[in-house]
Formats: structure tokens, sequence, C-alpha cells
């Protein structure tokens, strides 16, 4: 019995600082929107050195690769705005 | 084709493909599966010819060698009932007196007659203490 | 100290439900120092079940009996190696073992995403610490691993001596894992769907999480397979057996999933189909652990009817509908992006794979709940065997060895004609001359089945070498690298794709194995007499004379006696020698008489194989001792109160009555073409999972960039 009482004032120690210190937002944490952006920037330019890549291994004809690199880069251009819509924003509040 | 019928086709030919993949499932494995029985199901109603897969516990004591195969007796898990089977083939290790066996096979005037290699023995209950310990 | 134990339990479940709901109030107020507390939670909970393990494990070690476990499963002549492993061979144990890997994975990967998914991870702690505390309920109410005995024995039962062999140690741990990581996909779905946010971050994340379990589950159900084929089943791989059926269903809808979040990330496409199948893969995986625990279904792994097979039960039937009802409801949020450009892309053939995997589970499912399917549709209990599960999933199997060889070849959003001539010309002459090659040299054609998959095999690695080629030679003109450079470059650049083609030609490679195992199989039962020669795929085999050992177990298994057989092998110039013996093990029932229950106990039988790439030669052997009886009972009378040192030698007289006048003996000898290409196939997708999972340091810098931008906008706009 003893053993649960110190198991359990243990644990409520190491649970229970973040409530007891105060203080705004000390963690520095990704905003969900912005990653969610940059995540999705990533994977856009992935799939663009993709597309370039099947183009060098003779996998996608000239034009099909230009129709391609032209929807993902616009696609990519699409996230960008809207990164820079963020970033616009985020200073003032 | 406008793109609707189209897509109403496609859904029609998925929806084909589906039902008789399915019928094909259900009736190949009605037909191939073996009936499992305990020695007192099959006592009363056995089909002679038939497979069944007779489960329940080797009889203490009817355990015998005969050659290349083995002669015992299966009785049912909670009660008295028990069958005569003669098997031959493969003996799995954990084989023993008193403990739980599914063979294959058919009924023939009074005996189980084993198929080759059909026996298997339930690991002994690694989660209950060993019966004689 | 066996309390201290339960205390773990005991606060563990405490601490456990609390992070459930300081993390799901965290997310809902907006709280962000709840979330971080309940995380804590999890890491707390993680120390607990160490501790609870540690007290456990140290128990076995120290063969304390007071410990009912210990008592049961163990005992002071096991050899320590299988003490450690004693723990997860009981019920209670793997219980323990669960929530151990549950929690601690839980921990290291809420660890590493403590700064990004935010809105999400809340919710998916809320749903590990939930998982975690049914488990810890299950061991607090009803198996407790830390019950004691009121008077504690002497001695031990044992480890039972079927599960003495060294894949012990790694397989039900390993397969644990894969289990258990499928959790934490699915925590994080949940957590994404709560949310509605099934973005590109969380698409990053979980695919991430689902590799690495799959790649456990894949090793442990492989593990498991080695083993059987060398230990357990006199010679088989794979039986279709409901709890290794268990393990694949999970491994094959995660398979899907790996390749439909692809679809997903790249078109926005199959969302809805996406977190099913994560739901689906996870409730699989409970399932798993659930079936061989249950009793529900007849098999060589059912422990018999079990305590907590209803408990089970109830939480499977509540995440599934609690999950069902969460997709529906969020069905606004997970509509499509876009459609289909082509039929011939790599996005239609996903879809097709998908398809193929999702059918073979369904058909493994139907045939392993097929006794209770039939009851309740017939009233009467019919089971479906192997023959049944190979004629349906061959097929399927065929179809989806092609299409590992197709994808790769293709190309995302659309591909014309002429490109796709292009990309199959050299693969297609490639699997013709194989074709011809094998119909002409060997004998392959005798299995129509085989030979298909035996070119659909040379048809993968045609294609996954020529993309090696080709994107080598494309890297190659744009940076001017020699050859191993370029490759080297192209697989460091591009290791997701490069991974998969390389766990592709795994996959072949595997199939290969199966293929020739299973259509050429010789097996021959024979009783032999010293001397007695047979032949089995191509070798002279003599049966050169019998063996009796005691003591010095080679394989550290704790067998005081083994009878054996030694067999010479020749062919033209080659030669070796086998070596299949049975282990004995002792029992403590008196009732066998004091020598006489050394020869009583359990029995296994040690198989000896000769590994080879062309072929496997695997023996065993069944020593008769039905004519040590006589000797056995005289013993028993004679030497019942002698002193240890006494039996020892008479025992060691009978065992020498055997070597050297052995009546004839039962051996089975298994040739098995091409078995080894399996395990290196399983070597083969095992390392192309690992380079597919291993993180870009790109990627890394990237987010710490935007995580100190992110700093600078909140300490600009905040304090």
């Amino acid at each position: 019995m003893l053993a649960a009482i110190v198991l359990a004032v243990l644990v409520a120690l190491v649970v229970l600082r973040p409530l007891v210190e105060s203080g705004p937002g000390r963690e520095v944490v990704e905003d969900a929107r912005r990653a969610e952006l940059e995540a999705a920037k990533e994977a856009k330019y992935r799939e663009i050195r993709d597309a370039e890549l099947d183009r060098g291994m003779g996998k996608l004809s000239a034009e099909d690769h230009r129709t391609t690199d032209r929807e993902l880069r616009e696609e990519a251009i699409e996230i960008l705005r809207e990164l820079d819509a963020l970033e616009g924003r985020s200073p003032g509040g | 084709m406008d793109p609707t019928r189209k897509r109403k086709l496609r859904l029609v030919l998925a929806l084909s493909v589906a039902v008789l993949l399915a019928g094909a499932l259900i009736y190949t494995s009605f037909a191939g599966a073996t009936e499992a029985s305990t020695p007192s199901q099959l006592k009363a109603s056995a089909e002679s010819g038939r497979s069944y897969e007779l489960t329940g516990k080797v009889v203490d004591g009817s355990v015998k060698r005969e050659g290349d195969g083995l002669r015992f007796a299966i009785r049912d898990r909670n009660g008295t009932e028990s069958l005569p089977v003669d098997y031959q083939g493969v003996v799995p290790d954990p084989f023993r007196e008193g403990r739980e066996v599914i063979v294959s096979g058919r009924l023939e005037r009074g005996t189980f007659v084993a198929e080759r290699d059909s026996l298997v023995t339930k690991c002994p209950s690694k989660f209950t203490k060993e019966e004689n310990s | 100290m066996a309390f201290a134990g339960t205390a773990c339990l005991l606060v563990g479940i405490f601490t456990a439900l609390y992070a459930a709901v300081s993390s799901v109030v965290g997310a809902r107020t907006g709280r962000r120092e709840l979330v971080v507390s309940g995380r804590r939670a999890m890491y707390c909970l993680a120390a607990l079940l160490i501790a609870a393990t540690a007290i456990l494990q140290s128990a076995f070690l120290r063969s304390d009996f007071s410990f009912k476990l210990v008592a049961d499963g163990s005992s002071t002549d096991t050899p320590t190696f299988y003490k450690v492993t004693a723990m997860w061979a009981t019920q209670d144990g793997s219980l323990l073992l669960w929530a151990l890997l549950l929690s601690v994975f839980s921990s290291a990967v809420l660890f590493l995403t403590r700064r990004s998914l935010r809105d999400i991870a809340p919710w998916a702690t809320a749903v590990l610490g939930t998982v975690g505390a049914f488990f810890v309920l299950l061991m607090l109410g009803w198996e407790n691993p830390f019950t004691t005995l009121a008077v504690a024995p002497q001695e031990g039962a044992g480890l039972n001596p079927l599960l003495r062999h060294p894949a012990m140690m790694i397989h039900p741990p390993m397969l644990y894992t894969g289990y258990v990581g499928f959790a934490i996909p699915f925590a994080f779905a949940i957590g994404a769907l709560i949310t509605r946010h099934t973005g590109a971050d969380w698409i990053r994340a979980t695919r991430r999480f689902a590799l690495i379990a799959w790649t456990f589950l894949g090793t442990g159900i492989l593990l498991g397979a080695l083993w059987s084929y060398t230990e357990l089943g006199w010679g088989g791989y794979w039986a279709w057996d409901p709890v290794e059926n268990a393990s694949l269903m999970p491994w094959l809808t995660g398979t899907a999933f790996l390749h439909s979040i692809m679809v997903q990330e790249k078109r926005g496409m199959l969302k809805v189909w996406n977190v099913s199948l994560i739901i689906a893969t996870f409730v699989l995986a409970l399932m798993g652990t659930f079936l061989v625990r249950s009793g529900i279904l007849e098999s060589i792994h059912a422990f018999g009817a079990s305590t907590i097979g209803a408990q089970f039960l109830t939480f499977i039937v509540v995440v599934i509908v609690g999950s069902t009802a969460l997709v529906i409801s969020r069905l606004p949020y997970l509509r499509s992006e876009s459609r289909l450009d082509s039929l011939l892309s790599r996005e239609a053939f996903f879809l097709l794979n998908n398809l193929v995997l999702v059918l073979l589970c369904v058909f493994v499912f139907w045939g392993t709940f097929f006794p209770l399917i039939s009851e309740a549709i017939t009233g009467t209990e019919a089971s479906v065997g192997p023959p049944w599960f190979n004629a349906v999933t061959t097929p399927l199997a065929l179809v989806l060895v092609l299409l590992a060889g197709i994808g790769p070849a293709l190309a995302w959003r659309r591909i014309t004609p002429s490109g796709l001539r292009r990309a199959f010309r050299v693969p297609a002459a490639v699997t013709s001359l194989a074709l011809v090659a094998l119909v002409a040299l060997t004998n392959a054609e005798d299995s129509v089945l085989a030979l298909a998959m035996f070119c659909l095999t040379a048809f993968v690695l045609a294609v996954v070498g020529q993309e090696m080629v080709r994107g080598t030679a494309a890297r190659r003109v744009i940076t001017g690298d020699s050859w191993p450079r370029a490759a080297a470059g192209l697989l460091a650049r591009n290791r997701r794709r490069y991974g998969g083609f390389i766990a592709h030609a795994g996959i072949a490679v595997l199939f290969l194995g199966v293929a020739g195992s299973s259509a050429f199989l010789q097996q021959r039962d024979l009783r032999l007499s010293p001397g007695d020669t047979f032949r089995a795929g191509g070798y002279e085999l003599t049966y050169e004379r019998a063996t009796a050992r005691l003591g010095g177990d080679g394989a550290g298994t704790g067998a005081p006696i083994a009878f054996g057989a030694v067999l010479t092998a020749r062919k033209g110039s080659e030669s070796f020698t086998l070596h299949p013996s049975r282990n004995f093990y002792p029992t403590r029932d008196a009732s066998k008489g004091s020598i006489g229950r050394y020869f009583e106990g359990e029995a296994t039988s040690e198989v000896d194989v000769r590994w080879g790439l062309k072929r496997d030669l695997w023996t065993a052997v069944r020593p008769d001792i039905s004519q040590l009886e006589g000797p056995i009972q005289e013993a028993n009378r004679k030497f019942a109160d002698s002193s240890g040192d006494v039996q020892a030698v008479v025992i060691a007289a009978i065992a020498e009555r055997y070597r050297t006048d052995p009546p004839p003996a039962a051996f089975r000898s298994i040739v098995s073409p091409l078995v080894s290409w399996i395990w290196i196939g399983g070597g083969i997708i095992l390392l192309g999972a690992l380079i597919a999972a291993w993180p870009t340091p790109e990627a890394r810098v990237r987010r710490v960039r935007s995580l100190y931008r992110a700093r600078v906008g909140r300490e600009l706009s905040g304090a």
C-alpha cells in the first residue's frame, strides 16, 4: 500500500508541474495551419522532383512532363500563397 | 457515352464481380469444409463415408503403438462417450494422454479411421497450471 | 515485492485515465498546460510499466516461486535465457508486455511530436491512454501477473519445452510491437478525424508510424514461420492456423494503407478509404491479440476457454462502433479533391493493389472465422483447411506480384502508350526468356502455378532493376557522378521510392520461395534401422547409428536426455551429416516413477536442417523407446529411493541400451526447393522498409527553421 502511495505522489509531481508553472505558452509549438502548409509544400516539391526524374528516365514524354509540371507548380504556388497570407497576418496578431 | 452513364456502368460491373466473388467464396467454403464433431455427436449421427473433424481428449491408457500407426481413444471434453481412433502418420510432439486433440477422418464400423498426418494436438494450456505438478 | 508490482498497475491505470481526460480537456479548452500534463502522464505510465516489468523479470531470474507466474512457468533448471522469455509465455505476462510496449512507444511518439501536430496529438494521447488503461484493467481485474501463492513451492513447473526455442525471445515481442505499432497511426487518425485535420502533416506522420509498425509485424510473422519450420508442425512454415491468419490480416490491410495513403498525399483522394483502412488494421490487430486468448476458435495455439474473451470482444465492438460513427460524422470533410486522370497511372494500379490486398484479407477472414459462420448459418460447426486457403489465395497472390512489378514502372498521373512500351519492353523480354529457360532447363512446368510465379518474380526483378539503372543514368546526366556515386545519390534522395522498389523485389523473391517449396515439396516417412538407406532430393541418406546424450544440451534448452540419430547424406562428391534427435524433459508427476519420469514428460523433436539456396533437406526422427519400458519399470522399483547420483547412473545405463540396440525409428525427410528464398526475400523487404523509413536530413532542417519562424512571430506578437 505504501508503494502505491509513493508512486502516486511521484506521478502527481511529474504530471502536475505544468499546471502549477504559470506563464503563457512557454512551449514553442508549430502553428497547426502553418505546419500543414509546410508539409504540403514539401510534398509538392517532392512530386515536382519526381516528375523531373521520371522525365529523365523516359517514363514521361516531353509533352506529358510539361503538363504535369505545370499542374504541380500551380498547386505549389497556391500553397505558397496561403503560407504568405499566414505570415502577413501573424506579426500583428 | 456520357460520364454519368459510364460511372453507372462501372458500378454495375463492379457489383456483379463482387457478387460473383462472394458466391464463389461461399460455395467453395461450404463445399470444402469438414464438420467438427465430438465423439458423442459422431456416435449419434454420423454419415458413413463423410469426412469429419473429431475433437476431444485422449483417453488415459488408451494409447497403443502398432507398427507405423497409432491406436487411441478420444472422449468428449466433458463426458465419457469415447471412440476408438486408427491413425497413421506423424504424431505431434505435445501428444499425450489427457490432452485435447483434433483429427480428421471418417467413421467406419465404429472406428474412426483418420486421414494421414491430420492429428493436431493443442498446445498444453500455457495459461493454466500443468495438471500434474 | 509482488505488491509493488500491483501498486505500479494500480497507479498506472489512474495515470492512463488522467492522460486521456487531461488531454481531451486541454484540447477542447485550448489550455496547453493540460495537454502537456497529459503527455507527461503517458511518460509516467511507461515508467510505471517498465518498473512493473522489471519486478516481474527479477522474480523470474531469482526463481522467486512466491509469484504464481514464476511457479507455473519457470523452474530452477530452466536456462536463464528462457527464464526471461517465460514472462510472455503466459497470459498475464503477455498482457503486461503489450501494455509496456504500448506505453513506451506512445511516449516515444508523443515526445517526438511534442512540437508538431498540435491539434491532433492531444486526441491521440487520449486514445492511447484509453487503450493502455484497458489493458491495465484486464490485468488488475482478471489476470494479475503479480498474484502470489500463500505457500511458495520449492520448485516451479518449468517453461514448456515446446517454447524453448531462440525465436521465443524475439517472435512474441516483435509481433506485439507490430500490433501495438498500429495503435499509433490509429490514434492519430482518430485525432485527425475529430479535429477535421486530415492534411499533409498528418499524412506524413501517419505513414511513418504505419511503416514502422508494418515492418515489425511483417518481421514477427516471418520469424513465426521460421520457428514453425524448424521446430513445430513437423516441417511446415505456414498452416493457415487461425492465430497465424490473425497476424497476417492486419499486415495485409496495413500494406494496402501504405499504398493508398500515397494516393491521398498526391491527389487528395481516398480519404474515407484511408481512415477506414487504418481503423480496420487496428481492429484486426486487437483481434489478433484476442484470438489467442478467447478459445472461440480451435487452433493449435488456442488455449481453451479464457477469462478475458468477453472483455476483449466488448472493447473491439466499442472501437468499431465508435470509429465508424466518427467517420460517418466527418464525411463532409473527407471528400475527394480530384478524380483519376487515367486508368494508366500509378494511382489506378494502387487502387487495384488495394483491392487485391483487401480481398485477400476478406478471404482469409472468411476462412478463419468459418467455424463460427457455418455454425450461425447451418447450425453445425465446420472448418476449412489449408487446401481451401491455398486455392483461394494463390490466384490473388499471383495478381499481387504482377502488380508489384507494374507499379514501379509507371508514373504518377498519366503515362502515354509509348511510355508504357518503353517501360515494359525490357522486363517483358526478360520474363519471356525466364519462361523459356525454366521450361527447357528445369521441370518447373510440372506446376503451372509455380511456373507462373517464377516468371512473375523475374518480371518484378527486371522492372526494379530497370528502374534503378535508368534512374541512376538520369541522375548521372545531371550530376555527372560515377555510376556507384550516382546510384547511392539516387537512393539517398529518393528513399521512399527506391526503398519501396526494393521491398517489392523482396516480396517477389519471397513468393519465389513460397511457390518452389509448396509446389515441389518431397516428403518421405520411413521406419529405419541402422544401416538402412533411402533417397531424398537427389541425395542418398544412410541411417548410420543411434545416439543417446545425457545433459549438455547444445541448444541450451535444459533437456537432460536426448535420443537421436546420425544420418549421412551423399551426392557425388558432396557429403554431410545430419543429427536429428528428440529431447526428453522430466515430468513432475511422481506417479510415473522416479526413473520413469525422465522419459514420460514432454518431448520435443529437434530437427536438423541442411540449409541451401536450391533446396533444404529437413530431417526429424522419432525414436521408439517402447522397448525400454521394461528396464524403466524395473528401475522404478529398485531405485525409487536411491540418491540422485545412483539414479543418474541407472538412467545412463538405460540410455545406453537404446544407443547400442535401437529398434527401428520413424524418420521424416522433407526436401523443400527454394525455401531459403523466403527468408532472404524477407530480409530484402526489411532493407527496403528501412531505406524508405529513414528520415531525410533536409526535412529536419526545414522543420527547425519553421519552428524558429513561429517563435519569432509569437514573440513579436505576444508578451
